[in-house]
């Protein structure tokens, strides 16, 4: 195939990722644009695989490589469960870092394209910003995938001075960069080199290990986002507009989302991208003084079940709480023998429900709950006046009142899901713990509020029995 | 040692209610404490003996061997001579006492050293006591049983109905007074089809009003009318005056005519004169709940139905006997959730705990002394006035959190970031090659492509698009494919083949990894979405 040939296949896959991307609109177009999505990979790796930069030789390691990697992925792609998503996702961000920073290392030592002058430093500052982009990625999703898996503790870790440490990285690494540029050979350009790599290593451990559980959501899609860089970065490097393009579509995505779950949270996009959490005071503030104090109304399952068979209109808002319990299931059955019943079941997403975005959606959509009756926040905020029961499962910080009374609560401005606005609002909670964020919740204290303790999916199960008795 | 619980039956003529029912029984139980039921005391409530029996309480023939057996009495009405005589001393009893009506029965109580919870003493704005508030519950049955009472009486439907013989007006229903009694008549009546009018001397009661499908009738006159505990006070004379003159304008327009008024340890004020009651259509009726405190109408005789003028007046005193299972089994669980307060270990042993706010309110004889008044509540009635403007800066605040997206930005922020990216872009444009221009070319374009394309994914499909986007970035796998055996002709001097191929092989088989993963879990997870 000629070089030509090869580019115009390259173009093919281009419209074929951007449709792919766009399919995902709607439920029914997704499926379809899943497929485009592979037949682009297809088309782009038989492209290169048979094009002009790849001999005959190479052949043989292209499939082995392709075999061993394809059936670990195929095979965790079967296996994992869907509360683990956000896990597998964060581990195959660490693989694209990972790769990128390999593909960098290997283009560096790589002397067979001679470049000179100006675009000799250009290719170099390529290389060394796609390692760095990678290095950041695949240490912060390991750390990020600990997290999630629960490996590593979930709370913050936040060194003394940790900003200073920050930007003590950031000027060693422009100045590694200096001396990486002006290096005369390869070998002394691999020291700066290797150097800057563990320090952009530690600053993505260092980065992730600052931020605590409920933020994790803007984590995941801000390192979706530094994986997508980090390929564009590769793009550069290889003078590859199919990488580059690629990469920019991912990372902008990424950015895209990491932007929807800090607006959902009320932080700023600029802090977030820079890994400067818990600089605004959002997640590790103590409780504040003052927080509302009273008395919570505890109910059981009948009393639950007998709530829910009275009702007309109710809306469930799930959490990481029925992730965590394994609880759609049963959430579902209970959902099925309402509407059975003729009551209108519905749900309420909060954009940062679980830990990645969109993951109650694929909770739900696992358990077979229909996607239409799932509702965005937005679309269902203006209903709880009219709903005579809502459930809250596991959740906490985004049906907290105080976002919206509270200017001094550290949530404040925060978008939630106004349940208390309905007759009755039950909350399915173990404890009285606070959310991630640290505060109270005047939620659980207001009067038409019953707050059900409790493992979540112990108890529902047994709402259910008492729903079908 | 548990405690045992005894609930006599009730001596007042034509009371009905018994102080708990089986259900409440086995919750007692369950409690730790042990029940006395005295025989026949459910029979006027529709509860045998027999079912007592079954959720575990125990039967007792009489009255004073019930008493002789428990420490714990629960009943409805405040004890007779003969039934003070009857406690044990130490015991502690739960009713209704009227302590500002009723002082010599007080200082009979105190005088036997019992304790003694006045139910109708508690606190009731204290949210938490709500559940105990038998004031409250026996109040809403009586307000149902009221427009029940009136529909008896009334000639016609209350709903109106398009008959094939012709149109039905629906009946009009005037409630003076919207506390509790008078917005479960309120519900009641607007349920069966009525056009319901409501009037309060509270303000703040409209809202609930019209949410119980009433229509909320102002007197045209300002004054607020909150007297504190939840009740309303007695008005100016300006106010009565126009209070007056809409109470005659409705008793000429209305059919039913239901009154619940009650100020406090005072006679009902008398809300429907006798002309009013003239100038009413023959066939109306008035309920007139206040009857036992002398009555909001003037014509009104307790305890009797009488018709004056042609209208049916109900002065029923016994509204809440009259459905004596529902009014039971409401006080019942009300003082269930009272000895829930009283009982928190759950082992049969109750503690009146004076430190608590509720409790100290119930309290009116502790072990032979009067406690009776309470220290003043603390918490208002009202809602306090500056809730509403500090709600609104709130949603306006929420009103701009969403708009964000679509919002234009402002002027200036636009001029810096358009000032950024021009310095940014005539930075490349002067220092950099052409060949790399190309590509910049390509990215910048492509970022907005994303941009615009990743706006359009439903947030619902957030999740698939990550991993979607992940197994896309495996495009790297390129790079890695064109590292592992380039065309000889290009190896150049001294190339570290060896090196390369495996390193490139080690990368290309990470991507693999996300290649094949990422579209397989993302095929697995569109699958999921169903409608």
């Amino acid at each position: 195939m000629s070089e030509s040939l090869v580019t115009v296949a390259y173009i093919g896959a281009i419209i074929l990722f951007i449709l792919s991307l766009g399919g995902l609109s709607n439920p029914e177009t997704s499926r379809r644009g899943n497929l485009y999505g592979i037949i682009g990979m297809s088309l782009a790796v038989l492209a290169t695989v048979f094009g002009p930069r790849v001999t005959m030789a190479g052949i043989p390691w292209i499939v082995a490589a392709m075999v061993i990697g394809g059936s670990v992925g195929l095979y965790a792609a079967r296996v994992v469960k869907m509360t683990q998503m956000p896990e597998l996702v964060a581990l195959m961000h660490s693989l694209v870092g990972l790769a990128a920073c390999l593909v960098g290392f290997a283009s560096y030592i790589d002397t067979s394209i001679a470049y000179t002058g100006v675009e000799k430093t250009i290719h170099e500052i390529e290389i060394y910003i796609g390692i760095l982009i990678g290095a950041v990625t695949f240490s912060g999703s390991v750390i990020a995938f600990g997290k999630l898996s629960g490996k590593i503790s979930g709370k913050p870790l936040l060194l003394p001075a940790r900003h200073w440490l920050n930007l003590a990285g950031l000027l060693l690494v422009i100045w590694f960069g200096r001396e990486f540029i002006n290096a005369p050979t390869i070998s002394d350009g691999m020291v700066p080199l290797v150097i800057m790599t563990i320090i952009a290593l530690l600053f993505g451990i260092h980065m992730v290990m600052a931020i605590g559980g409920a933020d994790m959501p803007v984590v995941v899609s801000m390192l979706n986002s530094y994986s997508g860089w980090a390929a564009a970065a590769t793009g550069f490097m290889l003078s590859n507009d199919l990488l580059i393009v690629t990469g920019a579509l991912v990372g902008s995505s990424g950015a895209i989302l990491s932007y929807i779950m800090c607006r959902a949270m009320n932080r700023h996009f600029i802090s977030v991208i820079a890994g400067g959490f818990g600089t605004g005071g959002g997640t590790v503030v103590a409780p504040a003084d003052g927080q509302p104090a009273g008395e919570v109304t505890p109910i059981g399952a009948l009393e639950t079940a007998e709530l829910l068979r009275d009702a007309k209109h109710v809306i469930i808002v799930p959490g990481y709480g029925m992730a965590v319990a394994q609880a759609q299931h049963t959430v579902f059955e209970i959902t099925k023998l309402l509407r059975e019943r003729g009551i209108e079941v519905r749900f309420g997403i909060h954009p940062v429900a679980g830990r990645m975005p969109g993951h109650m959606n694929v909770l739900l959509a696992e358990a077979k709950v229909p996607y239409d009756i799932v509702m965005e926040m937005d679309e269902l905020n203006d209903d709880f006046p009219t709903t005579d029961v809502s459930m809250v499962i596991g959740a906490n910080d985004i049906v907290n009142p105080g976002a919206e009374d509270d200017p001094n609560s550290p949530i404040a401005g925060m978008p939630v899901l106004q349940v208390w606005k309905s007759k009755t609002s039950i909350v399915m909670k173990r404890s009285m713990a606070s959310g991630y964020a640290g505060v109270d919740n005047p939620l659980f204290y207001k009067e038409n509020n019953r707050m059900l303790f409790g493992d979540a999916k112990k108890m529902l199960d047994e709402v259910l029995v008492a729903l079908k008795a | 040692m548990s405690l045992t619980i005894g609930v006599p039956k009730e001596s007042f003529a034509g009371e009905k209610r018994v102080a708990t029912v089986p259900e409440v029984v086995e919750k007692l139980i369950k409690l730790g404490f042990a029940v006395n039921v005295e025989s026949g005391a459910g029979a006027a409530a529709n509860c045998s003996d027999e079912s007592y029996r079954a959720a575990g309480a125990q039967i007792i023939a009489d009255t004073a061997a019930l008493c002789a057996q428990s420490d714990i009495i629960f009943k409805v009405r405040g004890p007779s001579a003969a039934e003070i005589g009857l406690l044990k001393e130490g015991s502690t009893l739960v009713s209704f006492i009227w302590p500002a009506q009723n002082p010599e029965l007080l200082q009979q109580l105190a005088a036997r050293k019992v304790t003694v919870l006045a139910i109708d003493a508690l606190p009731r704005m204290l949210s938490r006591a709500q559940k105990m508030d038998a004031l409250t519950s026996q109040a809403g049955v009586a307000g149902y049983r009221a427009v029940i009472e009136a529909a008896n009486a009334f000639g016609r439907f209350f709903n109106g109905q398009i008959t094939a013989a012709g149109k039905v007006q629906p009946a009009k229903v005037f409630i003076a007074g919207a506390g509790v009694a008078g917005l479960a008549a309120i519900g009641t009546a607007a349920s069966l089809g009525a056009i319901v009018r409501a009037n309060d001397t509270r303000a703040e009661v409209a809202d609930q009003v019209v949410s119980l499908g009433g229509e909320f009738v102002k007197v045209d006159y300002e004054e607020e009318g909150s007297g504190g505990g939840g009740y309303a006070k007695v008005m100016s004379e300006g106010f009565q005056q126009a209070q007056r003159e809409m109470y005659a304008k409705q008793a000429r327009e209305v059919d039913i005519i239901i009154t619940t008024a009650l100020i406090p340890g005072k006679p009902a004020p008398k809300l429907i004169t006798a002309e009013m009651v003239q100038s009413m259509k023959p066939g109306s009726v008035i309920v007139d709940m206040a009857a036992e405190q002398g009555g909001n109408c003037e014509l009104t005789e307790p305890g009797l139905v009488v018709v004056k003028h042609g209208v049916t007046l109900i002065g029923y005193t016994d509204l809440v006997s009259r459905l004596a299972k529902q009014s039971s089994t409401l006080y019942a669980t009300n003082l269930f959730r009272l000895t829930e307060e009283l009982c928190k270990t759950k082992d049969g042993i109750i503690d009146v705990n004076m430190d608590d706010e509720a409790i100290r309110g119930l309290t009116v004889i502790k072990e032979g002394a009067i406690t009776w008044p309470p220290p003043a509540p603390k918490i208002s009635a009202a809602p306090p006035a500056t809730a509403k403007p500090a709600a609104a800066p709130a949603a306006k605040a929420k009103g701009k959190g969403h708009g964000a997206s679509s919002a234009p930005m402002a002027g200036t922020s636009l001029a810096i970031v358009f000032g950024c990216a021009a310095a940014l872009f005539w930075f490349v444009g002067a220092h950099a090659p052409a060949s790399f221009l190309a590509h910049f070319t390509v990215f910048v374009l492509a970022c907005f492509v994303g941009y615009m394309v990743v706006w359009n994914v439903t947030p619902a499909l957030h999740t698939p698009l990550m991993s979607v986007t992940n197994a896309i970035s495996s495009i790297i796998a390129i790079g890695a494919l064109v590292q592992i055996a380039p065309p000889l002709a290009d190896l150049g001097t001294g190339r570290p083949d060896d090196w390369i191929r495996w390193v490139a092989f080690i990368g290309l088989a990470l991507t693999a990894v996300n290649m094949f993963g990422g579209f397989a879990v993302t095929r697995r997870m569109l699958a999921m979405f169903q409608k």
